[in-house]
């Protein structure tokens, strides 16, 4: 293997991916995009708090809050306001959830049924500080308190199954549209046969291009991390994220390999992006990178396991997001450079240097 | 056939076909150290064909072949470095200016990048170092192959068509370069279906059809050995058709209302004759070209 060959060709590979604008944009800046995207828009849909607006003073509330300090401020959040009109026109707009009024001994509450499950938890809250007032002014202790309690999901927030999924589809197709691309286009215009002519390995051909997707690859995952992080998308990597190293190199071999494939059927630069698109971008709904595998209908979840895919998010996921042990991420790897194999033996056999 | 020491080039009944069809069916040639060597012929008589069983690109069905002494199939390393091909001139890495082109090539073959930029120089790139590869013209492109064909200095060039698709000026400007790399000592062979191309450039030219070769020798002996007629031709109307008939037995005379022409063997005393009747206006006199040889040898006009 000739090491000055070798540096040449990736540095020549290189600055013909980082020149391509499109290359750049569909490969870093797109799936960063989406990031930024869904990471705002799903960022606030954890179970929302009630906003109740008191009109007037509500002593119930009061004694509500000094009977369980804190507890009612999970719950709902409370503001003032003198004008009943105001107030009620403010429900009526869906800028809170409800007005409550005490009128001497009765607690008048009024909500909107727009949301149900707002409209539920208005109900149950209030039904529950009249009861505990009730029995406050019945001079008995308390039989039954309510306390609110978050439970620690052990499904993942959506950051959590956003950043491994989008970087999944992200470095699916980087592999894949690469290799595909790079193959097509030298085959296309006489590089592959100019290099064949030259004193270089094949295998220094094949190392230079993995190299740089490689490298481009990890240039990806780092950029991922780095937004995901940010305190305002609030990403928690598990100790064991450095273990999603592996998983994207051993990711990006596979959809190379997927993308050497289809490079060796295709004729010309428009098959190969064709076909690389119809496998790929099904392959983000059906293996999670879209659509978290957590909530998809049980049919998906079924044919993600035959999506390549589905073990590069997975992979990811679980050491990057769910916190589970190194050793998780094995199988994926395993399945992964298995395929990575396959292909890439069936790419050999079926491999033309010339369009003829 | 015995190869001779001296022998660049030496093939002996070299035949290839794809399937039921024929493309190379047995040609024998010498190529000569130092010699400046055409392949002629239209497209799909099997140059290419030739060309890349030479290159060590096909594995021939059948014959003998050895270049530099060396046999090219199967991909011979030790081969690689001596021999220089050029192909289409957007045989290019992507997006990679003219400098980083010539220079990723010459490290492929351990060429320093001194030696890579001092190659633009001799193709007259320099101007266009910095310039994208998709930027340059026809010509341009062209000649930046040429130099990536020849960064490592090799003893035998090839080159398949390398003025293809050129303007005519880009032609001539390519064919003093082509001519330059012949007289630095490379051996040089072509392949091409511009017969002029053929005949300005080659020592010796192969003429090529149907996979075989029909004549093989200089350009100016085929034409000679072809023995036609020189066509002499002045301007419609300087005197009568019939008088240029009795001026030498066996001349045929024709007049296209623009021109007249007289074709004969015997040019001499047709020139005289109208030297003193001072009837020389648009005089023009044509011998045979290639074209005619090849005419002649397969029956039929060619198709470029």
């Amino acid at each position: 293997m000739n090491l000055t060959a070798l540096r040449s060709l990736s540095r020549a590979i290189f600055l013909g991916f980082v020149r391509d604008r499109a290359a750049l944009f569909f490969s870093i800046l797109m799936p960063i995009l989406f990031l930024l995207l869904f990471g705002s828009i799903y960022k606030t849909s954890s179970a929302p708090k009630v906003t109740v607006i008191e009109v007037g003073r509500v002593s119930l509330l009061d004694q509500a809050e000094a009977g369980a300090p804190g507890q009612l401020g999970k719950v709902l959040k409370v503001t003032h306001e003198a004008n009943l009109a105001a107030a009620l026109e403010s429900v009526r707009k869906g800028n809170n959830d409800a007005v409550v009024q005490e009128q001497g001994h009765n607690l008048v509450v009024h909500y909107s049924i727009a949301d149900q499950t707002t409209a539920g938890i208005v109900q149950a809250v209030f039904t529950s500080i009249v009861q505990q007032a009730d029995a406050a002014a019945a001079g008995r202790s308390a039989a039954y308190q309510l306390t609110t309690q978050q439970v620690e999901d052990k499904s993942l927030k959506p950051i959590q199954y956003l950043a491994p999924g989008l970087l999944g589809w992200a470095i699916a197709s980087g592999g894949a549209f690469g290799a595909s691309i790079t193959l097509v286009n030298w085959r296309e215009n006489k590089l592959l046969r100019r290099l064949r002519l030259a004193p270089v390995s094949v295998g220094s051909v094949v190392l230079a291009r993995v190299g740089v997707s490689l490298a481009i690859a990890i240039v990806q995952l780092a950029a991922f991390l780095g937004i995901a992080t940010l305190p305002y998308f609030g990403l928690k990597l598990s100790a064991n994220w450095w273990m999603s190293i592996p998983v994207v190199i051993c990711g990006t071999l596979a959809f190379m390999a997927i993308g050497l494939l289809v490079g060796s059927f295709a004729k010309t630069q428009q098959a190969a992006t064709a076909v690389a698109n119809a496998v790929i971008l099904p392959m983000a709904f059906l293996g999670g990178a879209f659509v978290p595998l957590d909530y998809a209908p049980a049919w998906i979840r079924e044919v993600s396991y035959a999506m390549p895919l589905r073990y590069l998010v997975t992979g990811m996921q679980n050491v990057m997001a769910r916190g589970e042990a190194a050793v998780t991420a094995l199988p994926a790897i395993g399945i992964l450079l298995g395929l990575a194999a396959v292909l890439t033996a069936i790419s050999v056999r079926v491999f033309r240097w010339d369009a003829v | 056939m015995v190869a001779r020491v001296s022998a660049t080039i030496s093939v002996a009944n070299l035949r290839k076909s794809y399937g039921s069809t024929v493309a190379v069916g047995g040609v024998s040639f010498v190529v000569e150290q130092g010699e400046f060597f055409g392949i002629l012929g239209p497209n799909g008589a099997g140059k290419t064909t030739t060309l890349e069983m030479l290159e060590g690109l096909r594995e021939p069905d059948a014959g003998e072949l050895s270049v530099l002494d060396l046999p090219p199939w199967p991909r011979n390393p030790a081969l690689l470095p001596r021999i220089g091909v050029q192909l289409q001139s957007s045989s290019f890495f992507e997006r990679l200016t003219t400098r980083e082109q010539i220079r990723t090539f010459a490290s492929l073959y351990g060429v320093s990048a001194r030696r890579a930029d001092a190659m633009l120089g001799v193709v007259g790139l320099d101007e266009q170092a910095d310039t994208k590869t998709e930027q340059l013209s026809g010509g341009q492109a062209q000649r930046l192959s040429i130099a990536c064909a020849l960064v490592h200095d090799p003893e035998l060039v090839f080159m398949d068509e390398p003025t293809g698709a050129l303007d005519p000026a880009a032609r001539r400007n390519l064919w003093d370069l082509l001519r330059r790399i012949n007289a630095d000592g490379r051996t040089v062979v072509l392949t091409t279906h511009h017969m002029d191309e053929a005949e300005t450039l080659c020592d010796r030219v192969a003429i090529m059809d149907h996979g075989e070769i029909l004549r093989l020798g200089a350009p100016a002996t085929l034409v000679r050995d072809l023995d036609s007629p020189v066509r002499i031709s002045v301007e419609s109307g300087l005197f009568a058709t019939g008088d240029a008939r009795g001026i030498t037995a066996g001349a045929d005379v024709s007049d296209d209302g623009v021109s007249l022409t007289i074709a004969t063997r015997d040019p001499a005393p047709v020139l005289a004759w109208l030297a003193t009747r001072h009837a020389l206006a648009g005089l023009r006199v044509q011998g045979a070209t290639l074209e005619d040889v090849f005419l002649t040898l397969t029956g039929r006009e060619y198709r470029a």
